[in-house]
């Protein structure tokens, strides 16, 4: 079984087709949309966790190459840096995973990575900068 | 002839201290105190209770004097990292206040602004210690001819720096939420559309005029915890506004009084004084501030025993009503509520978010509490009362 983060960029033409549905279909992966974007100029961005046998995994990432969309590793992550974080709780407003939460009664946010779909919001919100995007550490190429 | 059953002095209470017998309890801690022996007994047995607040407080800048060049100069304009100081003083003084943003800064112009850098990030380096670039230009007399300086400076090359907030400690604030049909931006956080969440900023029990809600103890000349060093309250701050609607105890409904607050910014720690952004609203400082309160009788001891589920905050729409100056209270939810993670408004359960850290708000209360156990934090008496 092969699991890998993923980022994937679509072309403006390609925003309508069923992409993911085939990926599943055609491949046998399993998926997990961790986030997706419709940007203003229509194209479209998706962070999906992908599964399968490390053969349909390649199979299926040259599928989608194979349809325009460029293909990356999720290369980066969201750290939390602990010096900088004053435990105010201003960007659980805005996180839609429930990675950044608060531990009653003690009033300590938390932040649990395993959660975290790298949307980046909480990048812009965080007060004093305490969330920061940066290089994943488990940075491995994928197969190919 | 006071009627209180227990009477005591500042200068009593100082005697404690300098012995190392005081007894301090942080506000916290205060609650169970009187729940369980009554406030008569707890004014008896504690002398000092201690508060304690961290948050983006926006009405906080910096007096500095940067000192004389020579030839000497007259500044009228002066930057600090590229960020503009207030020159319209005397020829090397200047103020820096916290929510100036930078030069070249795009503000809101690509919205929401990100507001990267402002003057609550420079009084924060320069207390954490480091090198700050400053810049001043003047227009040149006869007795200050030069026109231009530029150097790096650090705080320690700074003849004088006083942190000067004339408004922090708010004695109750909105609890914000967005009745509109679209994501906003504010000062009081990023606010979904429909109430998609509720955003508050007092750390409640522990915040310090909730604990001295008539200001008995609280004034001109107070002694306090300020950035992680010791400031006074030097005055009421600006908006300090007592003849609001109040509870039974005492508590105000709606924000009501503020604190000016000064100190040396050299013995501060920033720790407790952090340069923050509010996105799409600008540049603030978070400010850390602890007010001891001497327990001089039982109603002192009763006011300080205030707990969450007794203050309330009003409930302030920040999509329509607050833009157009209509702000008017859609309801009151306790501080209780606010901590738990979400509050029931309206029939609808709508999360709950802080934008002040209870858990700083606790660590300058213990801070507080440690110094006066030391010994070294002595209490003042106000020379004057704040209105009340």
């Amino acid at each position: 079984m092969y699991e890998k983060m993923l980022i994937l960029k679509f072309p403006r033409t390609n925003v309508q087709e069923p992409i993911v549905c085939n990926l599943a279909k055609n491949f046998d992966l399993t998926f997990t949309i961790l986030n997706a974007a419709i940007s203003p100029r229509k194209e479209g961005q998706m962070v999906l966790q992908l599964s399968g046998s490390p053969h349909n995994f390649d199979e299926g990432v040259r599928y989608l190459r194979g349809r325009g969309i460029i293909v990356s590793n999720a290369g980066e992550e969201i750290r939390r840096n602990d010096e900088k974080c004053v435990h105010c709780g201003s960007c659980t407003a805005v996180c839609p995973t429930g990675a950044l939460s608060i531990e009653r009664p003690e009033m300590l946010v938390v932040f649990d990575q395993e959660k975290c779909s790298i949307c980046k919001l909480c990048v812009s919100v965080c007060p004093p900068h305490a969330m920061e995007l940066r290089p994943a550490e488990n940075g491995e190429t994928q197969p190919e | 002839m006071s009627s209180h059953k227990v009477v005591k002095t500042y200068e009593e209470i100082n005697e404690k201290i300098r012995a190392g017998s005081v007894v301090v309890v942080t506000a916290e801690e205060m609650i169970g105190i009187v729940k369980e022996h009554g406030a008569c007994e707890a004014a008896r047995h504690v002398d000092v209770v201690t508060t304690g607040t961290f948050a983006p407080m926006c009405s906080s800048g910096a007096f500095i004097n940067f000192g004389h060049t020579s030839p000497t100069l007259k500044a009228s304009k002066v930057w600090f990292n590229n960020v503009p100081a207030y020159a319209g003083l005397a020829a090397v003084d200047c103020y820096i206040g916290a929510t100036e943003p930078c030069e070249e800064d795009p503000l809101n112009r690509v919205f929401p602004g990100e507001f990267n850098y402002g003057g609550g990030h420079v009084i924060s380096e320069l207390v954490a210690g480091k090198s700050v670039h400053l810049k001043a230009t003047a227009y040149g007399t006869q007795c200050y001819p030069n026109r231009a300086m530029d150097k790096m400076v650090t705080l320690n090359d700074l003849p004088m720096a006083v942190l000067c907030n004339p408004r922090n400690g708010y004695q109750n604030y909105n609890c914000a939420v967005n009745l509109g049909n679209k994501i906003i931006y504010t000062y009081m956080g990023v606010l979904k559309s429909k109430a998609g969440n509720a955003n508050y900023s007092t750390s409640g029990a522990l915040s310090p005029l909730f604990n001295d809600p008539y200001y008995r103890t609280i004034g001109l000349g107070t002694k306090i915890f300020l950035g992680g060093g010791e400031g006074y309250v030097s005055w009421y701050g600006t908006q300090h506004n007592p003849g609001v609607p109040r509870t039974e105890g005492g508590i105000p409904l709606k924000p009501a009084g503020t604190l000016w607050v000064m100190g040396d910014l050299k013995q501060m720690d920033a720790r407790w004084l952090v340069g923050v952004s509010i996105l799409g609203y600008g540049c603030s400082l978070s400010v850390g501030l602890g007010v001891p309160i001497p327990i001089l009788n039982e109603d002192m001891a009763r006011y300080t025993a205030v707990s969450d589920d007794e203050i309330f905050a009003p409930i302030i729409d920040y999509g329509i009503d607050y833009p157009t100056g209509k702000a008017k209270p859609l309801g009151q939810v306790s501080y209780a509520e606010l901590k738990s993670g979400s509050i029931n408004w309206n029939g609808q359960v709508i999360p709950t978010v802080p934008l002040s850290s209870m858990v700083r708000a606790r660590e300058i209360a213990q801070t507080l509490k440690s110094w006066i156990q030391s010994g070294r934090f002595l209490l003042t008496q106000p020379q004057m009362s704040l209105p009340s």
